[in-house]
């Protein structure tokens, strides 16, 4: 536990001691208030009724969006700084596990992220002052939200443990993320059963029923196992210094 | 750790990366309290040795124990026992001197209490306290190098692997490394690599020579010389004329060869060949003040580091050395 605080604790002043988080952070701030004044607009001006479908819907598809574009950036360097500066080397040498590397550094990339999907509620609460409303949708609407950026942080990671190279690293989580969002987009693309086997292992499929305001265990179970799998991948992927070296 | 588990064992270790073998059939032991030079031309294997000492990678094959823990097996423990410095001497150059070693007596399990003690000796050990609070990124290379080394030094291990300490600095940092190491080795076991020969031969009272992933010789500096000697050198530096010398030189019983090294003010010095049996000093000084020359200076020259690794590397290359694990000079001509 130690060790996994100490990686943690590391990373994360090393995020907030870059101008990057905070780029990120502003960013992420912008497109969200954004997203969120267009929706309330167009609730407004369509005189729609429920909030769950007419406003929570549009805001937490939006806030997807602006998670996808972001988190990819976040994760980028966690291990391929390290492998860029040589730096990897040298924790491998000290009496610490490789899981206890890949969570500490999981947690710190999720830390950061938690921070900015908070951050991007406060137009929800300054909204709730004027307007009050039921925080049960959009509760459920947050919770989605966080494990969706969850399994975005875990993806990122392990592709940041393939290259030395940040720009590659985000790519490539660019590439994974968007494949499993697309891949159900077309059903003319493939048969019925095919787009069936799809459905289960689409994350954005998984992630629709929060933004509508429930939560279902399948979906949680979704998440939770992708977050599983990718950060499996990390741990196996920095095995593999075994044979392939480590320069 | 017991006293009688030496601090480093090595058996038959050996490292494939696909069909490349970076390090074949190796076999050592270092003792405690020993600094070891370990030499060898870049590619030798010497990193790769290294980086399955301190678990960087598992071995292909054979098996490693540091303080009596298999490297393999008991990967923490053994990682707990070393110190390592890597030969690209890699920090967080976004954090301060004494948050990385914070974050490093951490990483190590320093006792929690004692983080602060022993990142202080640490730093005292290495005189870098008084850029303590500086960014690292903005440190020169002999101070960085200082920070590898303290980080190496913390939580108290047996054993320290060093991986080219001194390459990349000045002469002034070289040897301040230098004299750091020499007394770093007094409590400690230490593994120096290195390809600068002269490091050697003024810190280590042992070296491994590595070619191509083989250990080529282990041995003290002085006594590889003698086994891979051929023939014996005097050098004598006489003053008078050059061909009477070299005539009163070759008449010498014994000498088989004589040739000019360098001509100087105070007389010409000749590098004198005979047998590895025969010593000839006392009859070269006779016969020299015997003709009348001057005899200005006289003594047996050793063969230098870079000669012995240059002439065991060679006879690597030639033949391919038989399989006798360490210890051993596997070929001789």
């Amino acid at each position: 536990m130690r060790a996994i605080r100490a990686i943690a604790r590391r990373e994360l002043a090393a995020i907030f001691g870059s101008p990057i988080a905070w780029i990120l952070l502003a960013v992420y701030l912008v497109l969200t208030g954004w997203f969120f004044y267009t929706d309330v607009a167009f609730f407004v001006t369509f005189g729609a009724q429920v909030l769950a479908t007419g406003l929570w819907r549009f805001v937490f598809i939006d806030f997807r969006l602006a998670t996808l574009l972001v988190v990819p950036l976040v994760t980028m360097r966690l291990f391929s700084e390290e492998r860029k500066l040589g730096t990897m080397e040298l924790l491998w040498t000290f009496p610490v596990r490789d899981v206890q590397l890949v969570l500490g550094k999981f947690l710190a990339a999720w830390v950061f992220v938690l921070v900015l999907i908070v951050c991007a509620m406060l137009p929800l609460a300054v909204f709730r002052i004027f307007h009050p409303f039921d925080l049960g949708p959009p509760a459920a609407g947050l919770l989605g939200l966080l494990l969706l950026g969850t399994a975005f942080v875990a993806c990122g990671l392990a592709a940041s443990t393939l290259t030395e190279n940040q720009v590659v690293a985000a790519m490539l989580t660019y590439g994974l993320l968007v494949f499993f969002w697309f891949m159900t987009w077309n059903e003319a693309a493939g048969n019925e059963r095919l787009i069936r086997v799809l459905l289960l292992f689409s994350l954005f499929d998984h992630y629709y029923d929060f933004a509508v305001g429930t939560i279902q265990t399948v979906h949680v179970a979704y998440f939770l196992l992708f977050t599983a799998f990718f950060l499996f991948a990390a741990l196996r992927s920095l095995q593999t210094r075994s044979w392939r070296g480590v320069d | 750790m017991d006293d009688s588990v030496p601090a480093i064992r090595v058996e038959r270790l050996g490292k494939r990366f696909g069909t490349t073998v970076a390090v074949d059939d190796v076999s050592f032991e270092v003792g405690r309290g020993e600094v070891v030079g370990f030499l060898g031309p870049n590619g030798a294997g010497k990193s790769t040795t290294m980086r399955m000492l301190t678990g960087v990678f598992p071995p292909s094959s054979g098996r490693a124990f540091v303080a009596g823990h298999d490297v393999a097996r008991d990967p923490l423990a053994a990682r707990q026992a070393i110190g390592y410095l890597p030969e690209r001497t890699a920090l967080y150059g976004d954090m301060d001197v004494s948050g990385y070693l914070d974050f490093v007596a951490e990483m190590k399990r320093v006792d929690r209490a004692a983080v602060r003690s022993a990142v202080a000796r640490a730093m005292d050990a290495t005189a870098i306290g008084p850029v303590a609070r500086r960014r690292i990124a903005d440190l020169s290379k002999g101070y960085r190098q200082r920070v590898g080394i303290a980080q190496a030094l913390l939580g108290d291990p047996p054993v320290l692997i060093l991986d080219e300490p001194t390459s990349g600095l000045d002469p002034e940092q070289v040897s301040e490394i230098r004299q750091l190491v020499h007394g770093l080795g007094a409590e400690r076991t230490v593994i120096l690599s290195t390809h600068i020969l002269s490091e050697v031969e003024s810190t280590c009272s042992r070296v491994m020579v590595m070619n191509r992933g083989r250990i080529l010789a282990v041995d003290e500096p002085h006594r590889l010389e003698g086994r891979l000697r051929e023939h014996r050198e005097t050098f004598v530096r006489v003053a008078g004329a050059e061909e009477t010398a070299r005539a009163v030189l070759l008449g010498v019983p014994g000498v088989t060869g004589a040739v000019v090294a360098e001509r100087g003010p105070d007389g010409i010095d000749w590098l004198v060949r005979s047998p590895q049996a025969v010593d000839p000093r006392r009859e070269i000084a006779a016969a020299v003040v015997g003709a009348g020359l001057g005899l200005v200076e006289i003594h047996a020259r050793p063969m230098s580091l870079e000669e012995i690794f240059l002439a065991l590397v060679g006879k690597g290359d030639r033949g391919a050395p038989d399989g006798a694990p360490g210890g051993e000079i596997h070929a001789r001509d």
